[in-house]
């Protein structure tokens, strides 16, 4: 097992060269001088432009400048964005507040997912398993900031029950539900569906119908050995997720005004800043990795069959 | 004002799009604010936007960085809210007997917010670091008319990189010489008679003793000598301003504190305004704009208004689309183009045609410069394209693709289609670096849109930059010695005939038609219920945050 670990972690270190080597590349060998649009209208006095491009190494030829930042970046040192924000600094902040909502929404997801989907897949056929396709069909086709404009327009604008827009550095978890709720929406219809599909299949299985002839009851049968085998893909899949939470709450960041990482990814791209992208996305990277990981290991836990060693 | 201009041209115009057609239920009267009198004005919370840089009054020209840095800092004079006006602030006042030498003198008494007084060498230092070319300050080309200016920026001797500009020559203007505490003069390298109108942009913000010891530590809480001063300032979510009770000039404003706090997007910000958790918007989201959404959600908290903003489609230079070169095809597009109803159907009315190259609202303005050639009339195109020979293959008017101009270009070109019978096609550049980029770097081709607001309300601000041979946004490369002449001449006379020589320049636009005048730009700003007295500002479209005041 810690040899596994170690050697999942050492892998990591050529992919996060790659990547970084990949959006650092797209990122700057994009058409057009980054100075250029910083102006407005009007081309920036010579020594801005001078001063952008010395930031940016970009007289330097890519792979020079890459090796420069990776030097930089070796050191835990990410660039300042073109703010003068280290970009270190603002990661840091942003992090904490979007760590946070994606963390409740997966806990949405894990609780309210699964337990509709296993309701469903033991009930299926019934009126409460229509009900749940149905309400998951709806939400999966609505779009997200459809269902976040409407929340944060009826529960917030209108009456008031919740806070319509997040102001604050530390937002409290109550601030943070709606959100989080809205965040975690598409993603529990996947779930459910999901775990609805799995259970249900596997509540077929031989090993079910023998555990129950063994005399288990119906709630041990399917706890123990039906749902366990079931949760394989449902973790999987929310371990995916949790990384796209942290990326691409975009569109739910801006709807509520979160300072988080998703609407600084979006906003640095649309600066063309350099060091503030790569950097975002370096670090969601890891995360990717680091959950990834722990999906692995938990493959482990989950089916005993499936080892590491 | 500002880049704001040109950044919001991309971003912010774009959004107010949708408009709505003029109406306004605006307040009329009220007196811009008035001294700073009475405490317990409440407090009040306004939109902002991140600023782009430290906000140092000569690095920051967004109007994201410009509507705090106008609050905490004094310039010599102050524009009018009302009229655009530049009125007397901190300048006792400024003669000159022939535009090119001027003498400043400074009101006694103003204090920066730490307790220091505005001296003279405040602003002569502020505008020699402003212009230091190493100090690589955003609005160092305001210096530019200074005598010595030169000096202080050094080219980079193989144009870019990789060898390193050499160190400038001087690190002071020579232009700028401080008389005694109160007193200063300003040479120019040409008469200049709007220099006045320029001296109210915060690019010329004097800047305490404090302030040059660490430019950018100094920028993370700023201090000047304005009506508030920077309480905090937390980068990406808010800046707190605070009145400062020893404020001495006669702009101050009424409430007790302002926050600035920062949105992503309009439209989180234009919730909040409904749910009373925001005071004052300062554009409302395009998804309020459609059918006028916005007049039945905040009922007379709103007011619409026109700034002296153009937007305007711009040719290539000659040597790069010669197809273009002749003028009368060039007039003849711009006859093709039906103005009113591209700004019906695509902006419900919320645009004022353009008929001229210098926005309404500044000094000089003079409608219908650019007479018939702005006016619709197909016939006339067609006969116009005729002796000019026709036009072969098609026309294109590019556009970046980030922002939302496809709508409007593309009836443009429809207009232009129907009218003179040629294929014209809106072509889209992925964002506006690349856009910008291209048309620097002279690989534009065709037509291109392009946008300006004034710097300072003045008409000159609308031609040199635009249209002169070294203009900073020639994009043309529009180069005409009669009309080089006559803006000369025009910064030599004083008063009105230097306004008329203004004015007799901007007609000769039309036989050339550098540009296709297109419209003129109106903002739209909300309030809530908490709040009253809030206005657009003329000179820049924004609100006036000096006027609004707290309902108690």
């Amino acid at each position: 097992m810690g040899t596994y670990i170690l050697r999942r972690l050492l892998q990591m270190i050529p992919v996060i060269i790659g990547t970084t080597f990949i959006i650092y590349a797209m990122v700057f060998a994009l058409p057009g001088d980054p100075s250029a649009g910083k102006c407005g209208d009007r081309a920036c006095p010579p020594a801005v432009v001078k001063h952008i491009r010395e930031q940016y190494n970009l007289d330097d030829p890519l792979p020079v400048a890459y090796v420069k930042y990776l030097g930089k970046l070796g050191k835990g040192d990410l660039g300042e964005n073109s703010y003068g924000v280290p970009v270190m600094k603002d990661l840091s902040q942003r992090y904490q507040i979007t760590a946070k909502l994606a963390l409740m929404a997966i806990v949405f997801e894990a609780i309210f997912g699964v337990a509709a989907g296993v309701l469903a897949a033991i009930k299926k056929g019934s009126f409460l398993d229509s009900l749940v396709l149905v309400s998951t069909l709806l939400v999966i086709s609505i779009p997200i900031f459809v269902i976040g404009a409407l929340a944060q327009f009826y529960l917030g604008v209108k009456t008031g029950i919740f806070p319509v827009t997040i102001t604050s550095r530390n937002p409290s978890m109550y601030q943070l539900l709606l959100p989080a709720i809205v965040l975690a929406a598409l993603s529990m219809a996947y779930v459910t569906r999901l775990t609805r599909t799995n259970l249900a299949e596997n509540l077929r299985a031989d090993y079910v119908r023998t555990a129950k002839a063994k005399g288990l009851t119906q709630r041990r049968a399917i706890g123990l050995h039906a749902l366990r085998n079931s949760m394989i893909p449902v973790i999987t899949f929310m371990g995916y997720d949790f990384g796209a939470l942290l990326g691409g709450a975009i569109v739910t960041e801006r709807i509520f005004n979160i300072q988080g990482i998703g609407g600084y990814i979006f906003q640095s791209i649309n600066h063309r800043d350099g060091f503030a992208v790569v950097g975002a996305v370096t670090a969601l990277v890891i995360v990717y990795l680091v959950v990834n990981l722990i999906v692995d290991l938990l493959y482990g836990a989950l089916d005993p069959r499936i080892s590491h060693d | 004002m500002h880049i704001k201009t040109r950044a919001a041209l991309v971003a912010g115009l774009s959004a107010t799009a949708l408009l709505a057609a003029c109406g306004g239920g605006g307040q009329t009267g009220g007196d811009g604010g008035g001294g700073g009198k009475e405490a317990n004005g409440g407090e009040i919370v306004v939109r902002g936007c991140q600023p782009q840089n430290p906000l140092i009054g000569g690095d920051t020209g967004e109007s994201c960085g410009h509507d705090i840095v106008e609050l905490f800092t004094s310039t010599l004079f102050k524009y009018d809210p009302a009229t655009g006006e530049p009125k007397n602030d901190i300048a006792e006042s400024v003669e000159s007997d022939d535009n090119q030498t001027f003498t400043v003198k400074i009101k006694p008494g103003y204090k920066f917010q730490d307790g220091t007084e505005v001296k003279a060498k405040n602003f002569v230092d502020a505008w020699n670091y402003t212009a230091y070319g190493p100090n690589a300050q955003y609005l160092s080309y305001f210096m530019e008319p200074i005598v010595g200016y030169d000096d202080l920026v050094s080219e980079d001797p193989d144009g870019d990189g990789p060898q390193k500009a050499p160190e400038p020559k001087a690190k002071e203007m020579s232009g700028l010489k401080v008389v005694d505490d109160h007193t200063f003069t300003i040479q120019t390298k040409e008469p200049v008679s709007n220099l006045p109108v320029r001296l109210g942009y915060t690019a010329f913000a004097p800047q305490p003793d404090a302030f040059f010891a660490n430019p950018e530590e100094f920028a993370k809480k700023p201090i000047g000598a304005g009506p508030y001063q920077v309480e905090s300032y937390d980068q990406g979510r808010q800046a707190v301003l605070t009145k400062y009770a020893d404020y001495a000039g006669d702009f101050g404003g009424n409430v007790d504190k302002i926050t600035f706090r920062i949105y992503q997007d309009a439209e989180a910000a234009y919730n909040d305004l409904l749910a009373g958790n925001l005071d004052v918007l300062d554009e409302i989201p395009s998804s309020a704009l459609v059918e006028k959404k916005y007049e039945s959600d905040l009922p007379g908290r709103f007011e619409q208004k026109a700034y002296p903003a153009i937007q305007t489609v711009t040719f290539a230079p000659d040597k790069v689309s010669p197809d273009y070169a002749n003028p009368k095809i060039r007039q003849a597009i711009s006859m093709a183009i039906d103005r009113q109803k591209i700004i019906d159907d695509q902006f419900d009315g919320a645009r004022q045609p353009a008929d001229g190259w210098v926005a309404p609202g500044v000094e000089g303005y003079k409608a219908g410069a650019c007479g018939d050639f702005c006016t619709y009339n197909p016939e006339k195109a067609k006969q116009l394209l005729d002796e000019a020979g026709g036009f072969k293959g098609k026309l294109t008017i590019s556009y970046n693709a980030d922002s939302a101009h496809k709508a409007w270009v593309t009836a443009t070109c429809n207009s232009i289609r129907t009218g003179l019978g040629i294929d014209c096609v809106a072509s889209p550049v992925t964002d506006f670096a690349t856009f910008r980029d291209q048309i620097g770097a002279q690989k534009m081709k065709g037509m291109f849109r392009s946008g300006w607001i004034a710097d300072y309300p003045h008409i000159e601000n609308f031609l040199t930059p635009l249209f002169t041979k070294n203009g900073s946004s020639n994009d043309n490369k529009y180069n005409n010695p009669a009309f080089e002449t006559a803006l000369v001449d025009a910064g030599k006379a004083q008063g009105d005939a230097s306004l008329k020589k203004y004015q007799e320049a901007e007609q000769m636009l039309a036989a050339d038609m550098p540009a296709i005048p297109m419209w003129y730009y109106t903002s739209t700003i909300g309030w809530s219920e908490n709040v009253e007295n809030v206005k657009v500002n003329v000179s820049s479209g924004r609100p006036d945050l000096l006027a609004v005041s707290a309902k108690q």
